[in-house]
């Protein structure tokens, strides 16, 4: 049985590299991440699973960092937007001009990240569903769906 | 940032994980079950619950079960995530309800088990196990015991202290029965219920619970029994909602009045629709 009863030296695979951090059990995956690690593009938001800027990859799967305990990552590939590096869903943002203050971007790119690898042709329904997990207080969401249709489509690489 | 420590324990058997709470009690400690985390980790940051140490179950087998057994019965593990049970599409019902709960990044987390322990008063997918008679596992110190969840869940999961939800089994005919399903909210899609009811149609009688018309989902025979009988579509929800009406919740997502009035057009809509089913 896996245990950490304190404060511990614990490794984290974050973008296909190993990081060693002094945890806290009780220490949840966004703090660690930007407190620990300086990968600052996941944001605080609401804290409480509702806007979806705190996104990050966990084995290929969007989860909202602000619920998951750094703990419970152990042994998982998480991937932030630091992480990227160049993904088409990135250059379609730009593209399609996707963003305006850009605070809620690096979630966003996550998910559509994560439906393009797992869905490369999915129906418009499962589009919005995956997209309605995170809040443009901006309102861009006509030029984010319209980012992650040309990833889907092939026509942004 | 939770604003107190916790120990955290990841489990591998089901033996391991109630030794270690009842080891942690003996200790004076406050040990929790924890599976998505989605409710411990928002009730602790702002200090709505207090606990020494989370007993994760996600590494046990058997919580993460999601097969047929030799007796044809759906067995779904407590620790599968709600897009696992959708994505699976093995008990359509559940899978639809699971996915008009919070959002698809959400179902990534939430467990069957957590919805179904939750505090929340909607615990949305214990609709579908309640028309499907389905049973729950539930492991203790003594060992594993299976209780109809009609029995075990009423109100809310009424487990005993130190046990926990192992895993949940139904019936493949039930699992596969004509069903409906509708969830209306205030306003936005994605929100807590109004009223959501998720059904299914067996031998030609209709199963209806309720989740967000009371302070807890149900599912109630006396309202089966109207909305079975004869009579007008129209008489019979007036009826059931006299039945219930003094019990419905009046809050700032919908008054008393208002959840009557979506109550009874909801279930002529689930008469008309399934009608010919
Ligand atoms: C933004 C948002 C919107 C939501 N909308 C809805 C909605 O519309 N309808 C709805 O029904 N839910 C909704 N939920 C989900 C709900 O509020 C809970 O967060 C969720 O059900 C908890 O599941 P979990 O697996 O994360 O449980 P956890 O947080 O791990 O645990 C919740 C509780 O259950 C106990 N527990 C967990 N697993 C077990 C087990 N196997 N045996 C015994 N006890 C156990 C824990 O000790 C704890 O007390 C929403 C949540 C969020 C964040
Ligand atoms: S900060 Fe995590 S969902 Fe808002
Ligand atoms: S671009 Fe400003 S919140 Fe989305």
């Amino acid at each position: 049985m896996f245990a950490l009863s304190k404060r511990s030296l614990i490794k984290l695979n974050v973008n296909q590299e190993e990081y060693e951090v002094f945890i806290r059990p009780s220490d949840i995956l966004l703090f660690t991440l930007r407190e620990q690690l300086g990968l600052t593009g996941a944001k605080p938001g609401c804290y409480n699973g509702d806007c979806g800027a705190c996104t990050v990859l966990v084995d290929g799967l969007p989860v909202k960092s602000c619920l998951m305990l750094t703990a419970e990552a152990i042994g998982k590939q998480i991937t932030t937007v630091e992480g990227l590096k160049d993904a088409p869903i990135q250059k379609a943002f730009i593209e399609q001009f996707a963003f305006q203050c850009g605070y809620c971007t690096s979630g966003f790119l996550m998910v559509c990240h994560a439906l393009a690898n797992r869905h490369p042709n999915p129906p418009d329904i499962v589009i919005d569903e995956w997209l309605q997990s995170n809040i443009c207080r901006c309102t861009s969401y006509e030029e984010i769906g319209n980012a992650i249709r040309k990833v889907l489509s092939g026509t942004c690489k | 940032m939770i604003p107190f420590d916790f120990e955290y324990y990841r489990p591998d058997t089901m033996q391991e994980a109630t030794d270690i709470f009842r080891q942690l009690e003996s200790e004076g400690k406050t040990p929790v079950y924890y599976s998505g985390g989605t409710e411990l980790i928002s009730m602790a940051r702002v200090g709505n619950v207090i606990f020494d140490a989370a007993i994760d179950i996600k590494n046990i087998p058997e919580c993460r079960v999601l097969e047929y057994d030799q007796d044809n019965n759906l067995v779904l593990g407590s620790a599968l995530t709600l897009s696992e049970i959708t994505e699976s599409n093995q008990f359509p019902l559940l899978g639809k309800t699971a996915g008009r709960i919070a959002d698809h990044t959400m179902q990534c987390k939430i467990t069957l088990g957590g919805n179904l322990a939750s505090t929340i008063i909607y615990r949305e997918t214990v609709l579908p196990l309640l028309t499907a008679e389905s049973r729950a596992v539930v492991a203790s110190h003594d060992g594993l015991r299976e209780y109809p969840i009609n029995e075990i869940f009423n109100q809310r999961l009424n487990l005993e202290k130190g046990s926990f939800l192992v895993k949940i089994v139904t019936n493949r005919g039930f699992a596969e029965s004509p069903y409906f399903h509708i969830k209306k909210t205030k306003n936005e899609k994605i929100d807590y219920p109004l009223l959501t009811t998720a059904g299914i149609k067996v031998g030609g009688m209709l199963r209806i619970p309720f989740s967000g018309l009371c302070s807890y989902p149900f599912r109630s025979m006396q309202i089966e029994n109207i909305l079975n009988d004869t009579g007008s579509f129209e008489e019979r929800a007036d009826k059931i909602a006299d039945t219930v009406s003094e019990n419905i919740l009046n809050d700032t997502s919908g008054s008393s009045e208002y959840r009557k009035f979506v109550l009874k057009n909801t279930i002529i809509n689930v008469l008309e629709t399934m009608k010919d089913v």
